[in-house]
């Protein structure tokens, strides 16, 4: 089934969100798609705790409370979320209008497609040894899809926050597990470090301090992992590696859709924030342009500009009349509802 | 005041550093291979540098966050720090460093 709309917006960070607000106020809705498992971009991944200071009127603000204050400003225009995935292909029809796909192989169709990806999609970071690529998924697994892959296996995790420990603690129940940080603190959640050091304690788990030296296939389908700590190494014989290093972030696909592209980055006109393809925007720290800065704010100023393009895609017979907030009788009656 | 880094390759680079920044402005702004995700507010791994040791000493030391950010990194060291989080100054002219792996 293909769901219809009119913009789609590739990433649920503080820009893609308020460009939702933007595009509302002209009467365009929004399908929005984002890889990570909530909205909020960096602003939540990254910093949630962390204060920004350069959002007008806002002496200072969280990244988290800035994006708890955008979804309640877009709540209003009803946009409709596409978490824990990423756009993989898009193509163009005949009508003009875009059909997207994506990795859960959702498929959405509207008029402007609208990227606002930040610094790309966050993805697991990687280990950084040469030729482990062909384990990739299948002995070394950057993330849980199915855990009964993983019943009575022998297991090395490696990592200290929150999904290192708590996968530690959920496979203890099926599998044996060994837990591996280069330090005897964690920075999960408290719980779930009490919750791990008790397993330690009974011998349900193991914890080893340490570090990856190197890996390799062993035969029989197995990966000799080469630990050190300090100048000590040992080797360890595992079914399956699962390394919780955090998340980095990539270009990923958008590479591939025939943008213009300066680095890693989109080239845009500064009237429209429109990319080298008619109909396909990029708006904040994504985009690129004479004098850009990597700010919030850039990107919103850039949002509302993008909007009023969109417009003439959306509503091409429409005349678009310009209208503050403060006076418009028909935001106030969606604010209202 | 000057910075000596090596590379990932093994090349060695003569930066100018100033008092105003941090260690990874500079590598960032000589474009060395240097992601610095997060901008410099401590919350990535990836402008993970060693110090060598001689120099270890006349930086101050990690705090608790960066400690916990360097969880997220590879091969980390006694001389492993993030270097957004040190600020130069002058008795750090002539600091030798090294990239951590990617």
């Amino acid at each position: 089934m293909i769901e219809k709309t009119d913009v789609i917006v590739i990433g649920a960070g503080p820009v893609g969100l308020f460009a939702i607000f933007e595009l509302g106020l002209l009467n365009i809705t929004c399908h929005v798609i984002d890889n990570l498992d909530k909205p909020g971009g960096q602003c939540a991944e990254l910093y949630p705790e962390k204060p920004i200071y350069d959002i007008p009127s806002r002496v200072k603000i969280t990244g988290q409370q800035l994006t708890d204050d955008l979804l309640a400003q877009a709540k209003p225009f009803n946009p409709v979320y596409h978490l824990n995935q990423q756009v993989e292909k898009i193509a163009k029809l005949e009508t003009n209008e875009w059909i997207v796909e994506t990795s859960n192989n959702k498929k959405l169709q509207a008029k402007c497609i609208v990227i606002a990806a930040g610094a790309g999609s966050f993805v697991p970071r990687k280990i950084p040894i040469a030729n482990l690529d062909n384990l990739d998924g299948k002995k070394i697994l950057y993330a849980v899809r199915n855990k009964s892959l993983l019943e009575n296996k022998k297991i090395l995790i490696v990592g200290g926050g929150d999904s290192a420990l708590d996968w530690t603690n959920e496979l203890s129940k099926i599998a044996d597990v060994t837990l591996m940080h280069r330090r005897k603190e964690f920075r999960a959640a408290p719980d779930s470090v009490s919750k791990m050091l008790e397993l330690e304690n009974d011998k349900k788990i193991n914890f080893l301090l340490g570090q990856i030296d190197n890996i390799v296939e062993s035969k029989n389908d197995k990966l000799k992992v080469t630990v050190k700590n300090n100048d000590e190494k040992i080797d360890l014989e595992v079914d399956y590696l699962l390394p919780f290093f955090g998340l980095k972030m990539e270009l990923g696909p958008i590479a591939n859709w025939g943008l213009n592209l300066d680095e890693n980055l989109i080239k845009v006109d500064t009237e429209k924030f429109e990319t080298s393809v008619s109909s396909i925007f990029a708006i904040g720290d994504i985009n690129a342009y004479p004098g850009k800065l990597k700010l919030i704010l850039s990107g919103f100023h850039e949002a509302a500009l993008m909007a009023q393009q969109c417009f003439k895609y959306c509503y091409p017979d429409k005349k678009n009349v310009f209208r503050y907030t403060t006076s418009s009788k028909d935001l106030h009656k969606k604010l209202n509802s | 005041m000057k910075i000596k880094v090596t590379d990932r390759e093994g090349n060695k680079h003569e930066l100018e550093g100033d008092t105003n920044s941090t260690l990874m402005e500079i590598l960032r702004d000589a474009n060395l291979d240097i992601e610095a995700a997060c901008g410099g507010c401590c919350a990535c791994a990836t402008c993970h540098v060693y110090i060598k040791d001689e120099w270890l000493d006349k930086i101050s030391g990690k705090d608790d966050d960066e400690e916990s950010m360097l969880d997220q990194a590879f091969d980390v060291k006694h001389t492993s720090r993030l270097s957004c989080q040190i600020s130069l100054s002058e008795d750090l002219d002539g600091i030798e460093i090294e990239l951590a792996p990617e």
